[in-house]
């Protein structure tokens, strides 16, 4: 294939990593010029978009680069996220007075990262789109330099970043060994009947990686920290496409690489899901801060995607995908509403911040109820059909003990959502808080409209593509 | 005198992969030795890389390799200027000092 024909698969991420070298630089000449380069930058992101919904399905550059629905799936959700929270932040940074132009930038090279992640055909190209992706979202952690508890929350995410990248790398590298090929077709043929005791090794190693970059339970530790300390745009920013991106990369790997391993493989992700369910309802009861408290929501959340994922079925797979987008949907509102709110120019974090919110700022209350539901799981809300397609995938699969223990564990993250709605709806007021900025309020009812009730309408259409794009990996 | 095969290299690998990890977990004392322990992990994965690629005669190893260096050198520029601003914010680089948030 000449090098013109590989190249044409790669137009998105082509679009994005050359308008962010040319935002750069044009940032660097017109620093001021903050909004200019974040219009720049949304642009690419949809042009980028775009060019992923009409790219050529096929293998590029000797199999690195897997074009197929399953990528472009990932890829328009991705890009989309990503280019909601350009607005978003630019807004939050200008009103503190931040007025660093690479911020859109660095939310393009993170999206750069995550396109070649959900395109990923060899270990190579996996482990360059991780760390493109997660040096970008180390920097905007730290993003406020001023700030004592951002500079923690970026050190913390960076150290532990480092730590997952080790484990995956040194995974990768026995995988390559013993396999004897970096990519995942060759690692397949290898590994066609179970994993011998070295791929075993290598594929652990591999998923406690990936595990870390998805946060999911026992490699959770660093999802509180950050999430607190990051700023609220950004954290709005990578709860939701990363996490994604990362979901979607790790069914490539299982699903290409390692289809004959399912039966070993499943019981990983099985013992990973519960545990992140567990974790993510127990050691939320005991949070105050709304932050920290929808980090470890996440952490369930994850939870559950990978119990879809662990079924090993394309129905799993399906479910995985459904469940993530309007997960992301819901947390990328939730912190749409906290970005939009303050008190005298503080901004409101806690519980007890919230209390008489649906008195003073009736708008916001709603669509942070609206996500509240959403994430516990109640019908008619979004969150309950991703729940209801995961929960089915699992019992399909056979795997009735995690689906019923998952299904507990929402019960128990039912109390700190509703603690947060009474709060909102039946606590004294807590003082008035200031006009919320047009576009975070834009944001988070554009989101709460969508959880209900634009969802019923679009959820069809969703299957749809989640199907296919769950046939494109090839699992049963 | 036995001859020096590929295991020895993947124990050599493993040995100080596992220090690298320890460094992050067990060191208390400062953040410079976190970055220095995860130096050490990705080497030793080089290693791999590299003692992988001579004996399945593959260059794609070497390739993995250098594109593992290239990563690292970003990575330690990315986390020394993290360190910075935290330094700043701080006055001390202290690893029990990165203790803000907890719960």
């Amino acid at each position: 294939m000449t090098i013109s024909a590989n190249l044409a698969f790669a137009l998105p991420e082509l679009i994005l990593a050359g308008s962010a070298l040319l935002l750069l630089v044009a940032g660097a000449f017109a620093p001021t010029q903050l909004r200019l380069v974040g219009a720049g930058a949304v642009v690419a992101l949809v042009a980028a978009a775009i060019a992923a919904a009409v790219q050529p399905y096929g293998r590029a550059f000797s199999g690195s680069l897997v074009s197929d629905a399953g990528t472009v799936f990932g890829e328009v959700a991705i890009y989309v996220a990503s280019a909601v929270a350009i607005p978003l932040g630019i807004a939050w940074f200008e009103r503190r007075g931040v007025r660093n132009f690479e911020f859109p930038v660095l939310i393009l090279l993170a999206a750069l990262g995550m396109g070649m992640m959900v395109a990923a055909g060899d270990l190579i190209a996996l482990y360059i789109g991780i760390e493109l992706q997660s040096l970008a979202l180390y920097v905007l952690a730290a993003m406020q330099r001023d700030n004592a508890k951002a500079s923690e929350a970026g050190l913390k995410y960076f150290v532990l970043g480092a730590l997952s990248s080790g484990l995956l790398l040194y995974g990768a590298s026995l995988i390559y060994g013993f396999a004897g090929s970096t990519v995942f077709s060759q690692i397949a043929i290898a590994a066609a009947g179970g994993a011998n005791t070295g791929l075993l090794f290598g594929l652990v190693f591999l998923i406690c990686g990936i595990a870390f970059k998805v946060s999911a339970a026992p490699f959770h530790m660093w999802t509180p920290d950050v999430y607190e300390g990051a700023p609220t745009p950004v954290v709005a920013f990578f709860a939701a496409a990363p996490k994604l991106a990362a979901m979607v990369l790790f069914t490539r790997v299982l699903a290409n690489a390692f289809p004959g391993a399912a039966h070993q493989w499943q019981q990983v992700l099985v013992a990973l899901a519960l545990i992140s369910v567990a974790v993510g309802a127990f050691a939320g009861l005991v949070q105050k801060n709304l932050k920290r408290l929808w980090a470890y929501s996440s952490i369930a959340n994850i939870g559950y995607a990978l119990l879809g994922l662990a079924s090993g079925t394309a129905e799993g797979v399906q479910a995985m995908l459904v469940f993530m987008v309007l997960y992301m949907i819901d947390v990328t509102g939730f912190f749409a509403c906290l970005a939009a709110l303050s008190r005298k120019g503080r901004p409101m974090e806690t519980i007890d911040d919230m209390a008489g919110l649906m008195k003073e700022q009736p708008g916001i209350a709603l669509a942070m109820t609206a996500f509240s539901l959403s994430a516990l799981g109640l019908p008619p809300f979004s969150g309950f059909f991703g729940k209801v397609y995961v929960f089915k995938a699992a019992l399909n699969a056979g795997l009735w003990g995690p689906a019923v223990i998952g299904l507990v564990g929402s019960v128990v993250a039912a109390f700190y959502y509703l603690k947060l709605i009474k709060a909102m709806w039946f606590d004294g007021s807590a003082g008035t808080t200031d006009k919320p900025p047009f576009e975070a309020r834009a944001i988070a009812v554009a989101t709460a409209l969508f959880a209900f009730p634009v969802v019923i309408l679009a959820l069809k259409g969703l299957d749809a593509a989640a199907a296919t794009a769950a046939r494109a990996f090839g699992l049963a | 005198m036995t001859s020096i095969g590929l295991s020895h290299y993947l124990a050599v690998a493993a040995i100080l992969f596992t220090i690298g990890v320890f460094g992050i977990f067990v060191n208390r004392k400062n953040i410079i030795v976190i970055l220095m322990s995860i130096e050490l992990m990705l080497l030793a994965v080089n290693i791999n890389l590299v003692a992988f690629s001579v004996f399945l005669g593959n260059v794609t190893g070497q390739i993995f390799a250098m594109f593992v260096l290239t990563v690292a050198a970003a990575e330690a520029a990315v986390g020394l200027a993290i360190l910075v601003t935290f330094f700043r914010n701080r006055g001390d680089i202290a690893v029990d000092d990165a203790s803000m948030m907890k719960g």
